[in-house]
């Protein structure tokens, strides 16, 4: 099994308000997306990461286990959510760490899961963790993906990369 | 440039583009903030709520079992 770097990006210093993977080759078995990222709320320690799937959010379903401070609880939506993202009030210069991995994004013939973790970092106990199990029932190959935060933006030095499994 | 923008990764090329946000899009996403934040503030309510009923029963059951709460909570197991 080999990974390749597809693409990676880097937002600047103005921001984003979402990150665009457009274009995605149909030439590998596996997508990876490894994001570091913060958003600029300056009122949350962490805020909610959403990810559309070809331009949409619908046709989607996710059960998630959510681990805060000693304690774990699940959650679950039909909605685009991800989990949390670190927010503005989090330790400077901490970013949120997701890995998000889609098994057989080519296929035109299979619905796609996907597994993903991310933690959204600060120093405090009061931080979740989550790691989820997706679907999007779509038989659609997965062509793009944009990652976005609720009613924010991507601060500079966010990252986001994609990875083709082969 | 007075917008917001998105980063668009066109991987085929690697191309990255800065695309500023049209009006409708900085207008919707300040409507997701407004109703997200609404949504945070409902939610963190409806804990302190839950905490302040669960306080109360606990401060019930002990006075009638004649315990004090630490001791009722250890009894639970929470």
């Amino acid at each position: 099994m080999a990974q390749v770097l597809i693409s990676t990006v880097t937002v600047g210093a103005g921001g984003a308000a979402s990150i665009d993977f457009t274009s995605i080759p149909q030439t590998y078995t596996d997508l990876l997306i490894v994001l570091s990222g913060r958003c600029n709320d300056g009122a949350s320690v962490q805020d909610g990461v959403r990810m559309s799937i070809n331009g949409v959010t619908t046709n989607r379903s996710f059960k998630q286990l959510v681990g805060v401070g000693t304690a774990a609880t699940v959650n679950g939506g039909t909605d685009d959510y991800l989990g949390n993202v670190t927010g503005g009030t989090a330790t400077a210069n901490s970013h949120a760490s997701m890995n998000l991995y889609f098994p057989n994004y080519a296929s035109t013939t299979l619905n796609k899961p996907f597994s993903q973790e991310i933690v959204p970092e600060t120093n405090s106990s009061a931080i979740n963790m989550f790691v989820t199990a997706g679907l999007w029932s779509s038989t659609a190959a997965i062509t793009s993906l944009s990652f976005y935060i609720t009613g924010f933006s991507w601060v500079q030095y966010s990252t986001a990369s994609i990875y083709g499994i082969k | 440039m007075s917008n917001p923008i998105r980063l668009e990764v066109n991987c085929e090329t690697g191309e990255v583009t800065e695309i500023e946000l049209t009006d409708a899009e900085v207008a919707e996403l300040e409507a997701q903030r407004v109703a997200y934040e609404a949504e945070q503030t409902r939610l963190a309510t409806e804990a302190e709520a839950k905490a302040a009923q669960k306080t109360a029963v606990l401060s019930a059951l002990a006075e009638a079992a004649g315990l004090d709460v630490a001791e009722v909570t250890a009894v639970l197991g929470f």
